[in-house]
């Protein structure tokens, strides 16, 4: 399948004065009988953002959950900060500053903005007595949500009582706070509205001007991926068929590239 | 009732001026998701108080107290079960089976202290197999904790014979264990302090909620999901054992056909009266206590006005169903900030 687009991973080492944050060689991923990854690899330079582009089924998710350490890899390395590691769980990769927004935005509706942001970090008080101190996640929700510039009036509302875009921004600003170094976010603007995803296009545009956080975009629409990433990935069937920098391709090519190896791998079978 | 809900509203509509404090207070008050059961608790007192003299006498508030006490220590386990979208069908026969835990250890020559803290142990561990074949076999509670409803009871039946034991008694333990008039409802009472209170200001009363309300998102945050559920049968188990010694120790008579399920439905109905959902991720204790409150006062007031058994069933019934419906809409009333 590689032979269709001539844009291979590059193996070589980063170019000079590029900090590469993340690299996975070769990774495999097999469900029983199926492979949703067929040895897919991909860098990560710091501050820079990728967008992963496929269908459903192409492995974009399943990659997403090998980087945060949810699943384990059959095969294949990952590096973060050119360390090789095994992620063995998720508060492992997080500690290693691997934050993901999932698709779900893992909150939980009936806890207020500031439970949601601490979800599972909570500071405590009180020694022994182990208390969850409210008031200190009142007042740092606050903070961190006006440091990325999100305006939610009230962190003491349900999760619940939001709009979607407000539901992203809280997950996204909660994997900020969280001293995120790379940051995961799985179609962020599936579901949304035009002015709920421009709200959520400016948050990612601001938080890649930080120029700290290197960032990884599942997407299934290509004009708003192209728009906000600097670096495209086209995933098909657990394979990468396509990779270029975004302002070097477009909408239209990508298309191309869909079609092509749908044929492809439709006429192998 | 209608109109009580909509005042406050038009006062709320647009950026009016502010509402006097009696008002402010009384829509903060109404805001706190337990203030509607304990507002039908207080009603339904002050009825039975002007149908009946005899209604708040000390005599018949031990009576009360003594009836709610077993079903709301064991409501403190269900209403966390309830919260992370499990329930305990067989917290009823755990009732049953601990005095006899505690009987026969007694009997083999242990302290009865520590015969005590065996019997409670040996219910935390009933829990935990519930929440073992419920979580890590993946059988659904209800499923799994009607059939060790089933299996409990039966086990219970056969280790006693079927007949009823003397409680062991000891002067300070039987002292603590309530000999005295009002002993059980104080323990019900700290019991539902404590457990609200770690519900409300400890991770794990927070990632109960969190597991109730979005199961694979607390997973995703690193909460061990499994870890929540099966301590919460384990302390649900732990609980029914509780209550059914208080209950065994107060009676001084250990008889295998205590409790059951009509102890157990009468815990999830205060559970569920109180407010907490049965759909997980919401979920109150003290509600519990009050939800309790409700259940007893309408079977004690109903008791000494003297209504036919038949009838009362009828009353009970239709009593509960129109508490949930009032319940249900009054709370979504409230999610949208209308009042």
């Amino acid at each position: 399948m590689s032979q269709v687009q001539a844009a291979p991973v590059p193996a070589a080492a980063p170019a000079r004065g590029v900090t590469e944050v993340l690299r996975g060689v070769d990774i495999v991923k097999r469900f029983g009988a199926v492979t949703a990854l067929n040895g897919i690899s991909l860098h990560l330079n710091k501050g820079e953002m990728l967008g992963i582009l496929g269908d459903n089924g192409a492995g974009k998710s399943t990659m997403i959950k090998i980087l945060t350490g949810y699943q384990a890899p059959t095969s294949g390395t990952l590096a973060i900060n050119g360390q090789q590691v095994a992620l063995k769980s998720v508060d492992h990769a997080r500690a290693l500053g691997i934050e993901c927004v999932y698709q779900d935005l893992a909150l939980v509706p009936s806890l207020s903005i500031y439970h949601n942001m601490f979800l599972n970090r909570e500071p405590l008080r009180g020694g022994p007595l182990r208390l969850l101190d409210n008031g200190a996640m009142r007042r740092r929700a606050q903070e961190a949500l006006e440091d990325i510039g999100v305006n939610i009036p009230n962190v003491n509302e349900e999760v619940a009582m939001l709009s979607g875009g407000q539901r992203q921004a809280v997950a996204i600003a909660r994997a900020v706070y969280s001293k995120a170094k790379i940051l995961l976010l799985d179609e962020p603007l599936a579901a949304m509205g035009a002015r709920e995803s421009g709200l959520i296009l400016d948050l990612i545009d601001r938080l890649k001007k930080r120029g700290d956080l290197s960032l990884i975009m599942i997407a299934h629409n290509y004009a708003q991926t192209l728009e906000v990433c600097d670096r495209i990935m086209m995933f098909q069937h657990g394979e990468v068929t396509f990779e270029r920098a975004a302002a070097e391709t477009s909408v239209p090519e990508l298309l191309d590239v869909v079609k092509q190896n749908y044929k492809v791998i439709r006429g192998a079978h | 009732m209608s109109a009580h809900i909509q005042k406050p509203a038009q006062a709320d509509a647009g950026a009016k001026p502010r509402p006097n404090i009696g008002t402010r207070s009384l829509r903060g008050f109404l805001r706190v998701r337990e203030a509607s059961i304990l507002v039908v608790a207080i009603l339904l007192i002050i009825y039975f108080e002007s149908s009946n003299s005899n209604f708040l006498t000390r005599a018949n508030l031990q009576t009360l107290s003594q009836f709610i006490s077993a079903p709301v220590i064991i409501a403190c386990g269900e209403i966390m079960l309830l919260i992370c979208g499990e329930i305990d069908l067989s917290a009823g026969m755990v009732f049953a089976l601990a005095p006899f835990i505690m009987y026969f250890a007694h009997n083999a020559g242990i302290p009865l202290i520590v015969a005590f803290f065996l019997a409670l142990i040996g219910c935390g561990a009933i829990g935990l197999f519930n929440g073992f074949v419920s979580v890590k076999l993946r059988v659904p509670s209800f499923v799994t904790t009607l059939g060790t409803m089933f299996l409990i009871n039966g086990f219970t039946l056969t280790i006693s014979a079927g007949f009823p034991v003397d409680t062991p008694t000891n002067g300070l333990f039987t002292f603590l264990m309530g000999n005295s008039g009002f002993q059980e409802i104080i323990w019900a009472v700290v019991i539902v302090l404590v457990m609200h209170g770690a519900l409300r200001n400890t991770r794990w009363g927070l990632h109960t909620i969190s597991v109730g309300g979005n199961l694979i998102g607390s997973a995703e945050s690193g909460i061990n999901v499994t870890r929540i559920k099966m301590g919460n049968f384990a302390l649900t188990g732990a609980l029914a054992g509780l209550a059914g010694i208080l209950e065994a120790s107060r009676i001084g008579s250990t008889d295998p056909l205590a409790g059951g399920s009509p102890m157990m439905f009468l815990a999830v109905a205060a559970a569920v009266i109180g407010g907490t959902s049965l759909m997980g991720g919401t979920g109150t204790i003290i509600g519990g206590l009050f939800g309790g409150l409700v259940l007893g006062v309408l079977q004690d007031g109903f008791t000494i006005d003297g209504i036919n058994a038949f009838t009362f069933n009828i009353i009970i019934g239709a009593a509960i169903l129109i508490a949930m419906v009032f319940n249900i809409h009054f709370a979504r009333l409230r999610t949208r900030g209308r009042f």
